[in-house]
This record gives structure tokens, C-alpha cells and sequence, in this order.
């Protein structure tokens, strides 16, 4: 079987810098593939090659099996690749509905003639793909900025749900949570896999990327060099993979 | 929040304000709490409200546009100038009115685009494009008055300007927008100024556009996050640029009015209104950081201080003491924000 997405032969380079160098790596459908590394390793860069905000040097990128061009983070999302940042790229002025819905508002006829938006719909439809993933936020009138970080990257998950991601990078999605939250986030990444969404996910957290991940990528300056499945190896080997205190590949 | 009254209540400190304010007057200025005094409010209000709605708008992405005072100068002056000029070429002075009405207001468009394409395509600070802009519309409309006022204006402008939408005179009964003859001495009851009854049809339009419309949300999305909306496909440049000349038309408008009451054009017949107008938006609820703020909260706003105006003058307070208020008011209104934001900021 064909995986879901992968890149082949990547470069990237800026200036005189090459921040990734020659990566190859794919994920099935259902999978999570763990991308790690020390901070400038490239995992970033990488990830932004695949999510559309910069544009690769080299190498080629195979989605569902078809050479795809992704010029920009529209075309990426257009074909269903949904990255989660850190910053998490939500209004946080506005509340869950609009969010889910920013860009691509829902809208009825104001008394049969002028658009409106049709708050209704979007309330009740955001209340089902958070239902769908079993997250819980208090009320969704609240503004996102009144919710905890957890409920925020739930909130970006389910943006991405809604509108059929079939792919989803997630960097650092359990950084500055709860112990309680990051669970319930590793739970709903696992709940992802289970509805046969490929899955990318960045993380420092150790703990994290070897309770979800199914196999693991590891990389230094710019380079991928070892890939392991996760119930294979274990973090100390990981850890030495990834500061380079052994040479394997 | 779904409820206008609730959300209104949310920020029930600047009603319970409204309130002390109405009833402080009401006991020291004499004649404050009757029709004429409310109307004075409403008519003096007008500019405000117009000037502070075009504001909301600018503020919300999160900006600020610093050239609406000079804006509502420049409509003044040009707005008179089309009027008299159409009169003399020999229209009728309705027809006048009207073309001189709806070319000012396409004028008035010009430099709120030029100020939505500096901050959103070149991403220059809002606060400079739009003193920049405000800058060049006051130095055009101090060549374009040359020193003399407007003259030859049709005096139906007048008429327009301050009429009523109801009359009632004693055995006449009801009549709507025309004055009923009647001889020296009989007193006619005068219902609601016909200028505020078009400021509230403007200010409605706003408040729906903002409340209502994938338009509204955008901006709103815009000033909470550029990069959140930018990665959800909306084009912020221009976004900005619609929303600058929204602006721009809101202050248009209330030099058009203005000019309708006052039969006149000034330069600076807005000037005084800017900083009351920012202020009534902060009132309002609205932050200045932008993303947080509508446009009922701004008439509260705009409503406050206009009491508070018409209130002291009628109590034959010096006007100065009013910019004294004006700031206390602003400083109240940012702590509050500053220091309790869950208590206006929780829900939209």
C-alpha cells in the first residue's frame, strides 16, 4: 500500500544555509509519525514545505499517491492538509463557531434578500464535530481567549476535522498544557488515527511522541538520520539519535 | 451573546453611568429632562454618533483613524461648494441637495482609500497613514474655502437641516416632516430632528454590516489575529481598504449633515469631534488593541458624552471642564478594560 503523503529528496536551503537536506519520509493513512530533533535540526522547515508556506529547492511531494505542487498554505488546505502551529492560528477575540467557520462562513437570507451569517447552523454544527471528537468547551458563546490551551487546540482540531482535513501536522501540540489536557489532546490525536487521518506531530516531549506515535523520524542539522517504530527502540536511544552521541543510521 | 440587552447589560457600568449623568442634569440644569433638552442632546449628537460609528469600524480591525474630524471638514466645505455651485447652473436646490449629497460622499471615498491601501497593502501604522490623509484632506480644504465661507447655499438646506419628523401644532394635529403654518405665537411641538433620524438609519446600516455580515466578521477577525486571518483565505489588504472608506463615508456623511444644519462649510468643523469620538468608541467596550468592540456599545458611548456636553453647558458649566470629564471617563473606561476584561471581553 501506497502511503498517504510523502516527500521525496527534499531541500531546502536559505542562503547559504541548507536547513533540509535531501529528507525523504512518508505516512500511511491512520498513522503518526513522530518528526523529531533538537531545536534547528529542521523539523520546522520541513514541515512548512509540506504545509505549503515555503516553497522546496528539490525533491517532490506525493499526496494519495499523485505528484502535487503546493505553492501556498491555501493549496495545502485545499487538498486537506491542515497544519496546527504552536500559535495555533485561531481569533481569539472570536468564539469556537466562528473559528471553525473563519474563511468559510456559513450564510442565509436576511429577511429573503441580504446575506447574513447563519450563527445558528455554524453553533449547532460545531457542537457535532466536537461531539464527534469527545471535547467538551464550556460554552461555545466564550471567546476563544477565555478558554485553557487545551480547549484552544481542540478547538484547532476541530477546524481542521470539519473541514475533512485527511492530513494534519501538529507542532508542538502539547507544549504549555496541563497534564490533564495533554492527555486528553493525546487522546483525540489517537481518535484521528482511528478515523484513518495521517498524522504528523513535532514534539520535545518524549513522553508524548512515544505514547501516540507509531514510528518515529529523527533528524539533525537538516538531515534525516534514523527512523525507528516506536514499540522498537526506546528514548534513550532516541535521545542519543537525536543529540548525535551515536552514529547510526 | 445572542441578546442586544445582554450584551448590553454586560457593559451596564457605561448605562449606570448614562443614568447618574441623565439624573445629575436632570436636577441641575434647568430644562434638561424635557423634549427640547433631549432633542438638543440628540441633535448635537449626531456628529458623534456618525464620526464614532466610522471610528468603531477602523478601531475593530485594529487600527485607528485620526482623520475622520478633518474628513467631516473637508464634506462640509465640499459638499457646500457642489450644492451652490449645482443651484447656480440652474438645478432646483432639492436636486442640488441630493447630487451634492451623494457627490460629496463619493469624494469623501477617495482618501479613505488611500488610507485602507497604506495600512493594508503597504502596512504603514494606521495612526500615520491616516493623520497623513487627514493632513492633505484639511490643507485641500483650506485652499478649496480660500478664506470665505461657502456662500449661495439654496436655504431649502436649512430647511432640511432643521426640520423634524413630527410636528403637532394646536387644531392642526399631527404632521410629518413639514412645519404647520401658523400664526406668531402659537407654539408647534417639534418631534425627534430629521438629521437623527438619518444618523440612526446610518448607524443602524453599520451596526448591521459589522454584526451581521461576513464582512463584520472578518474585520473582526482581522483585528484579533492578521495571521489567523490571513491563513483563512481573507485578503487583509483589502479588507482594510473597504473598511477605511466605510470610515470615510460615515464621516463624509456627517460633514454633509452638518453642512445641511449649519448652511455653511468649515475646515475644522470636526476637529473637536475626534478625540470624543475615540473616547466613545473605548467607552463603548471596544478595546484598542483591536477585535473587541460594536457598534451599540459605541452609541452608548457616543451617548454619554453627549449628555454630558449639552448637560454642563446647560448648567452653565465651562466647556473646558468637559475635556477634564472626557479624560477622566476614557481612563475609567481602560482600567475597567485593563482590570476586569472578563467582565465586558468573556463572550461576542
Amino acid at each position: 500500500m501506497g502511503y498517504l503523503l510523502e516527500v521525496r529528496n527534499i531541500v531546502k536551503r536559505f542562503g547559504g544555509l541548507t536547513a533540509v537536506k535531501d529528507v525523504s519520509l512518508g505516512v500511511n493513512a491512520g498513522e503518526v509519525v513522530g518528526l523529531l530533533g533538537d531545536n534547528g535540526a529542521g523539523k520546522s522547515t520541513l514541515i512548512k514545505v509540506i504545509s505549503g508556506v515555503y516553497p522546496a529547492e528539490e525533491g517532490r511531494i506525493l499526496f494519495q499517491g499523485r505528484e502535487v505542487q503546493i505553492n501556498s498554505p491555501l493549496a495545502a488546505l485545499a487538498m486537506g492538509i491542515e497544519t496546527i502551529y504552536q500559535d495555533l492560528a485561531l481569533a481569539e477575540n472570536l468564539n469556537t463557531p466562528a473559528n471553525i467557520f473563519l474563511g468559510r462562513e456559513r450564510l442565509k437570507r436576511w429577511l429573503g434578500l441580504l446575506p447574513v451569517l447563519d450563527n445558528e447552523y455554524m453553533q449547532s454544527e460545531s457542537r457535532k464535530v466536537l461531539a464527534k471528537l469527545d471535547i467538551e468547551i464550556p460554552s461555545l458563546r466564550n471567546r476563544i481567549r477565555a478558554l485553557s490551551g487545551g480547549q484552544r487546540q481542540a478547538v484547532a482540531i476541530c477546524r481542521s476535522i470539519y473541514w475533512e482535513a485527511r492530513f494534519i501536522i501538529m507542532d508542538e501540540p502539547t507544549a504549555a498544557l496541563g497534564v490533564a489536557e495533554q492527555r486528553k489532546v493525546l487522546d483525540t490525536v489517537r481518535l484521528l488515527k482511528s478515523h484513518g487521518i495521517g498524522i504528523i506531530v513535532i514534539s520535545h516531549q518524549m513522553h508524548d511522541v512515544f505514547a501516540v506515535a507509531d514510528r518515529l523520524v529523527i533528524m539533525r542539522r537538516g538531515e534525516k538520520v534514523a527512523e525507528r517504530l516506536t514499540r522498537e527502540t526506546n528514548p534513550d536511544e532516541v535521545v542519543g539519535l537525536i543529540v548525535g552521541a551515536e552514529t547510526v543510521v | 451573546m445572542q441578546h442586544p440587552l445582554g450584551r448590553f447589560l454586560a457593559r451596564r457600568w457605561a448605562l449606570l453611568f448614562l443614568a447618574l449623568e441623565l439624573a445629575v442634569f436632570s436636577i441641575a440644569g434647568r430644562g434638561f429632562l424635557s423634549l427640547n433638552g433631549i432633542q438638543i442632546v440628540l441633535f448635537y449628537g449626531t456628529s458623534l454618533l456618525l464620526l464614532a460609528t466610522a471610528e468603531t469600524f477602523v478601531i475593530v480591525t485594529g487600527g485607528i483613524d485620526l482623520s475622520v474630524g478633518y474628513l467631516m471638514g473637508f464634506a462640509t466645505i465640499v459638499s457646500a461648494k457642489l450644492c451652490a455651485a449645482l443651484f447656480r447652473a440652474g438645478l432646483s436646490p432639492a436636486l442640488s441637495i441630493l447630487l451634492a449629497t451623494v457627490g460629496t460622499l463619493g469624494i469623501g471615498l477617495v482618501p479613505g482609500l488611500l488610507s485602507g491601501l497604506l495600512v493594508g497593502r503597504l502596512k504603514v501604522p494606521a495612526f500615520l497613514a491616516t493623520f497623513s490623509t487627514g493632513g492633505i484632506v484639511y490643507g485641500i480644504s483650506a485652499l478649496l474655502i480660500g478664506g470665505v465661507a461657502a456662500k449661495e447655499v439654496p436655504l431649502l438646506a436649512n430647511a432640511i437641516g432643521n426640520s423634524y419628523l413630527l410636528y403637532w401644532a394646536p387644531g392642526r394635529g399631527l404632521s410629518l416632516f413639514s412645519r404647520p403654518e401658523v400664526a406668531r405665537g402659537v407654539h408647534v411641538l417639534e418631534f425627534v430632528p430629521s438629521m437623527v433620524v438619518l444618523t440612526a438609519v446610518f448607524v443602524g446600516i453599520g451596526a448591521w454590516l459589522l454584526r451581521r455580515t461576513r464582512f463584520g466578521r472578518h474585520a473582526y477577525a482581522i483585528g484579533g489575529n492578521l495571521d489567523a486571518a490571513t491563513r483563512a483565505g481573507i485578503n487583509p489588504g483589502r479588507h482594510l481598504a473597504a473598511v477605511y472608506m466605510i470610515s470615510a463615508l460615515f464621516a463624509s456623511l456627517s460633514g454633509v449633515i452638518y453642512m445641511l444644519e449649519y448652511v455653511t462649510g468649515k475646515a475644522d468643523a470636526g476637529v473637536s469631534f475626534l478625540l470624543d469620538a475615540i473616547v466613545a468608541v473605548v467607552i463603548g467596550g471596544a478595546s484598542l488593541y483591536g477585535g473587541i468592540g460594536t457598534v451599540g456599545g459605541t452609541v452608548l458611548g457616543a451617548l454619554i458624552l453627549a449628555v454630558l456636553e449639552t448637560g454642563l453647558r446647560m448648567a452653565g458649566v465651562q466647556t473646558f471642564d468637559k475635556f477634564i470629564a472626557v479624560g477622566l471617563i476614557l481612563i475609567l473606561a481602560v482600567l475597567i478594560d485593563r482590570f476586569f476584561p472578563e467582565l465586558i471581553h468573556k463572550e461576542d
